[in-house]
């Protein structure tokens, strides 16, 4: 009889879930369609809604625009910036699921363990850092951000790669191949957990910073020696 | 005229009393306490003082052959060090200890400038070696003056300033991508940034690394004598900025344009903003002229090639650069 209480309860508690998971061409008509049309034929500009078609993009873009809650955006000029999504993991599924059946590139996946954390390094420095800092702490561009990757799982850095979101350009597979994508994500994991030997990590914000701190102490260490030899005679 | 007659008569004054000594007054009566001689201290200052002299010639020296920073900064670092030890030995161990309970007044008086010039020779008179003393801190002031002029062979050339205009590229240069491979036309997609040198060339070059992007050809807004520069709407720019010389290594390319100003290649240094679809122009930032242009052909295999060098002189502006 206990028993049969605790399941009633516990299917009371599921239950609502379970009937909020929709199917992924429900969601879309409910969330995407007002700017991306029907079927992801996009909508041209000229109105309040309007957005780029979404044939062709795959679920890599989608996977990587719901996943870090780049999309849905309130307005359609706003700069995505990475938020909660609105929807639960399943209901990302099912819409990266029924996007992605317009076609277009997989969700990739990235090893990271495959690539070397030196090569990520040197590879990142070339290609990534202009805009997201060596430390992968994010930046500026003209006209735009660009976000830190401190929260980024691998899977969205390598659609970001390839995606190249917002601003940033994308890199096809003869810039960068899968492995040296692989590596790019290794230095990034490096990156978002540094092992700050000193203790110290002062913002990772590089020589600026730490040479300001350094002036700083090396400043006061000068004025005591100052004081010492500067002292009177007895 | 009487004011000229009174330049005449100090000249003759001047003139006559050239070479006499003056006389020779009684020794006036000693006004520092006798200090006794401290030969060790003076020796360790003269050593402390020839060896920051060393570590200035040390400076120079690491200059020119390279320039390593951190060692650059050890060696004027230590030099500074000793100079500042030196120093503090001199005040402790050879300068006479005086007491003063007031700060001496402003030297009015010749009586009183006589004085002070009594104090320091006296000062000087315990001193057993006074003249190397004074041949080591001479020496080491030539020194680190020598060791900071240095640097400034690093402003440039003076007198040959061509090799700064020498450029790689000519007619049929290939382009190749940074490992050396042939970049054909195919790869350059949109919304993609490639850095590409000349075949053959030194990377290290100034003029050698440029970027090559692609835009749609019908959006292309380029000057008419150079309309034939960018097929099929591939564009190639020197990588080096026009404002100081970093490497423009970001590309603004708009995933979906009606929402996103427009592609553009960005220096990350001071944001310099140059627009590839006008000639590399400047719509944004510090810098002062255009990113100069590589007129780009497609080769019978259809790899990228060369038309000719670059529009303007590659590299930041300095004097006498304006295009």
């Amino acid at each position: 009889m206990r028993r049969s209480v605790l399941v009633v309860a516990l299917l009371a508690l599921f239950l609502p879930k379970l009937g909020a998971a929709e199917s992924g061409p429900n969601l879309y008509l409910q969330h995407c369609v007002s700017c991306h049309g029907r079927g992801g034929a996009g909508v041209p500009p000229g109105g309040k809604n309007f957005g780029p078609p979404l044939q062709g993009v795959g679920a890599q873009a989608a996977d990587f625009y719901l996943t870090t809650g780049y999309m849905p955006l309130q307005e359609a000029d706003q700069e995505p910036v990475r938020k909660s999504s609105p929807f639960s993991e399943d209901e990302i599924r099912s819409l990266v699921e029924y996007i992605g059946s317009f076609g277009g590139p997989r969700v990739p996946q990235p090893d990271p363990e495959r690539g070397s954390a030196g090569e990520g390094l040197r590879l990142f420095t070339e290609n990534c850092a202009g805009c997201h800092q060596v430390a992968a702490q994010g930046g500026l561009v003209v006209g735009g951000t660009a976000p830190s990757l401190a929260d980024s799982t691998p899977t969205q850095i390598a659609e970001a790669v390839r995606v190249g979101p917002y601003l940033m350009p994308r890199f096809t597979t003869k810039q960068l191949d899968e492995r040296q994508v692989d590596s790019i994500i290794r230095y990034v994991q490096v990156a978002q957990d540094p092992d700050d030997r000193g203790g110290w990590g002062l913002g990772h914000l590089g020589p600026i910073p730490e040479g300001l701190v350094a002036w700083l102490l090396a400043g006061g260490a000068l004025v005591g020696v100052a004081v010492l030899i500067g002292a009177r005679a007895p | 005229m009487r004011r000229l007659g009174r330049w005449v008569v100090a000249a003759v004054v001047l003139l006559l009393g050239r070479g006499q000594r003056p006389r020779e007054l009684p020794p006036p009566e000693p006004v520092v306490g006798g200090a006794a001689p401290a030969p060790k201290a003076e020796l360790l200052v003269i050593g402390l003082l020839i060896l920051s002299a060393a570590f200035a010639v040390a400076f120079v020296v690491v200059y020119a052959g390279g320039a390593d920073t951190q060692l650059l900064g050890l060696a004027l670092g230590l030099c500074f060090a000793l100079l500042a030890v030196a120093s503090v030995v001199t005040a402790f161990r050879l300068a006479p200890p005086e007491e003063a309970e007031e700060p001496y007044p402003e030297p009015s008086h010749p009586t009183e400038i006589a004085e002070v010039e009594q104090i320091v020779v006296e000062s000087g008179r315990h001193l057993t070696r006074g003249k190397l003393l004074g041949l080591a801190a001479g020496g080491a002031g030539t020194a680190l003056g020598l060791a900071l002029l240095a640097p400034v062979a690093s402003l440039g050339p003076v007198f040959d300033t061509s090799r700064l205009r020498r450029e790689p590229w000519r007619r049929g240069v290939r382009l190749v991508d940074a490992e050396g491979r042939v970049l054909r036309a195919e790869d350059i997609e949109l919304d993609t940034l490639h850095t590409a040198f000349p075949e053959g060339a030194d990377p290290e070059n100034l003029a050698s690394p440029i970027v090559v992007v692609r835009l749609e050809p019908v959006r292309l807004d380029l000057p008419p004598d150079r309309s034939n520069w960018a097929p099929a709407g591939i564009l190639a720019y020197s990588k080096i900025c026009t404002h100081a010389g970093c490497a423009v290594s970001l590309y603004r390319a708009p995933h979906y344009e009606p929402t996103r100003p427009r592609p553009a290649l960005v220096c990350p240094c001071h944001y310099s903003t140059f627009d590839p679809a006008t000639g590399g122009t400047v719509i944004f930032g510090p810098a002062g002229r255009p990113l100069p242009q590589l007129p780009l052909a497609v080769g019978p295999e259809g790899e990228l090639i060369a038309l000719g060098g670059f529009s303007g002189a590659v590299g930041p502006s300095w004097s006498g650069v304006r295009e």
